[in-house]
């Protein structure tokens, strides 16, 4: 097998190996938010409830104050 | 406990909220120039009579006009609106900490500092003659300085920040911090001539800041265009997709239709867009195989662009009165729909057959604006529109000067697209008409007298914009200075405005 063949494999292997990635993580964000461990959508509230005194979507736990 | 309570500061946003219109003026103006220059090639020399020729022809000004309304305009667009989100989103004061203020401030004076030197070196011809890269050495590492401390006090205020998760729109700025910090410090490896020696043994050659590019040849073309497309990547999608994803849920008070597919897209743009730059070579030196990948990925690209594109019309779901009464939101929900058209343009663009017409033509021209007038500078200007009664705390100074502006920039960009996409497959028709021998039918000047008309089309359609542009600037100046004064309480989404 020369260089050129096996860049032609690599190079399948990369996208193919990209493909299953992409759609793993169709499925998780899917599925996660179904099983109910997940869910995504809240954090749009980010943008809407955005004052400094507003309560955070998901606080960060070391930040003791309030 | 404070006795006053803690407020968000819009000092730096401020600042860069001013170079956004200034700079803006200043790159349409002399877009707009350029665009007569060339349906009325007497204003080259317009200022001849005074020895200024060499300061108004084309070849002087192009690179003024792109390098500010990309440099200038967008990149303080998106230096505001960082300093006004960021700290929104992540619930945290830039008045918490003096060294994020200070960086901030810090940043704000390189970057005009920068902007000086550039304007500067342009206008004298001093440039390292590649395309949106022409600043010389010693201005590249002043951008990367600037770059840098914008970086610091990004991921500063992430360190101090309330909120846990980070808004899809912080993953769109960091995605811009990062990908325009990779692309420009390899497309701009340069090494000054003063220190090269010549076949001959000369050492020394040239003036201290001029270079030559650490590539050559066709490497050299495919660093650029690596570069040069994911500039229009990073620079003027990635970051004004941030933009869109606060801005439009925050105006209209919905939450992003899908947080879900937000995410999607902002993995499938990262992972697609930066193969793309091959079609800028196409039928080039540049391997067929390299050509190809570049064509197909730009294709793929449609998904991840419509992705966000969809998800912000969808975002608009049973509130499409807002469309109707607010000029704001027109803004957005237009250049969302720009967004979609010009990223179903490019691809049609790169594939090979349409690419062999398209080649060279105004139609590339075209493309470019329908995508920067509609997209990024509709998007920008609705930002700051947004912003203003919030930073100054007035209600913007009048509807009805937005409303009119809206119609007559989307009139000038309508003028502009339509008047390049004739021009561009008139051209690249008449460049490939032979006959029966293959001698060639017509010779280049027959194409440039075949496209005057559209070329003054073109130039009328920029100065509309250009027009709106500076009803903008008014707007946002009444509304600092008279505008009448708000309350926190009629700032909660829809911006306050007076008829």
């Amino acid at each position: 097998m020369d260089i050129f063949q096996l860049q032609g494999y690599a190079y399948f292997g990369l996208v193919t190996l990209m493909v299953v990635i992409l759609y793993s993580y169709i499925y998780h964000l899917y599925s996660s938010e179904k099983k109910g461990t997940k869910d995504f959508e809240k954090y749009g509230n980010m943008a809407l409830n955005d004052e400094i005194d507003d309560a955070p979507v998901e606080k960060i736990s070391k930040d003791e104050k309030k | 406990m404070e006795n006053r309570p803690l407020e968000y500061d819009y000092t730096v946003a401020k600042m860069f909220m001013l170079t956004t219109v200034l700079l803006g003026a200043v790159g349409m103006l002399i877009g707009v120039i350029l665009a007569s220059e060339m349906a009325f090639p007497g204003v080259n020399t317009m200022l001849g009579s005074l020895g200024l020729n060499e300061f108004t022809n084309f070849s002087r000004l192009r690179p003024l006009h792109t390098d500010s309304v990309i440099f200038g305009f967008t990149l303080s667009g998106i230096f505001a609106t960082w300093y006004y989100v960021g700290q929104r989103v992540l619930k945290v004061s830039m008045a918490e900490s003096k060294l994020l203020m200070f960086l901030g401030k810090m940043h704000f004076w390189l970057y005009i500092l920068v902007v000086a030197a550039a304007v500067v070196s342009l206008f004298m011809g001093i440039t390292s003659s590649k395309e949106y890269a022409e600043f010389e050495w010693p201005i590249d590492i002043a951008v990367v300085v600037v770059w840098v401390t914008w970086g610091l006090g990004i991921f500063g205020l992430i360190g101090i920040r309330r909120e846990r998760s980070l808004y899809i729109s912080i993953w769109y700025y960091i995605a811009t911090f990062l990908g325009i910090a990779m692309l420009y410090l390899f497309n701009n490896m340069e090494i000054p001539t003063i220190l090269a020696t010549s076949p001959a043994g000369e050492t020394g050659i040239g003036a201290w800041y001029h270079s030559v590019s650490m590539y050559s040849g066709t490497n050299d073309a495919l660093v650029q265009w690596w570069y040069g497309h994911n500039a229009v990547a990073f620079g003027f999608t990635v970051p004004i997709v941030a933009m869109i994803y606060y801005f439009l849920p925050k105006e209209s008070g919905q939450a992003v239709y899908s947080y879900k597919l937000s995410l999607l897209s902002f993995w499938g743009l990262m992972f697609v867009y930066l193969w793309a730059g091959g079609h800028h070579l196409l039928f080039s030196t540049v391997p067929d195989w390299m050509q190809t990948m570049g064509s197909v990925f730009s294709v793929v690209l449609i998904l991840p662009s419509w992705g966000s594109a969809i998800n912000m019309l969808l975002t608009m779901k049973g509130e499409w009165q807002q469309v109707a009464t607010s000029p704001l939101i027109k803004f957005m929900v237009l250049a969302s729909t720009f967004y979609m058209f010009s990223t179903l343009e490019g691809p049609i663009q790169a594939i090979k057959s349409v690419n062999a017409i398209a080649h060279f033509t105004d139609w590339i021209v075209g493309h470019v604006h329908d995508g920067t007038l509609g997209w990024v500078g509709f998007m920008i200007m609705a930002a700051l529109f947004h912003m203003a009664p919030r930073v100054f705390k007035r209600e913007l100074y009048s509807k009805s000067l937005m409303g009119t502006q809206f119609w007559i920039q989307t009139l000038g960009v309508v003028l502009y697209f339509t008047s390049m996409w004739i021009a561009g497959i008139t051209q690249g028709m008449m460049w490939r008409a032979h006959d029966e021998y293959g001698n060639l039918a017509y010779s280049f000047i027959d194409t440039v007298t075949a496209l005057h008309p559209y070329y003054t089309i073109r130039a009328v359609g920029g100065l509309l914009y250009l027009i709106g542009f500076f009803m903008f600037a008014y707007n946002i100046y009444k509304t600092m200075t008279s505008g009448r004064r708000v309350e926190e309480s009629e700032l909660q989404s829809a911006s306050p405005m007076a008829a």
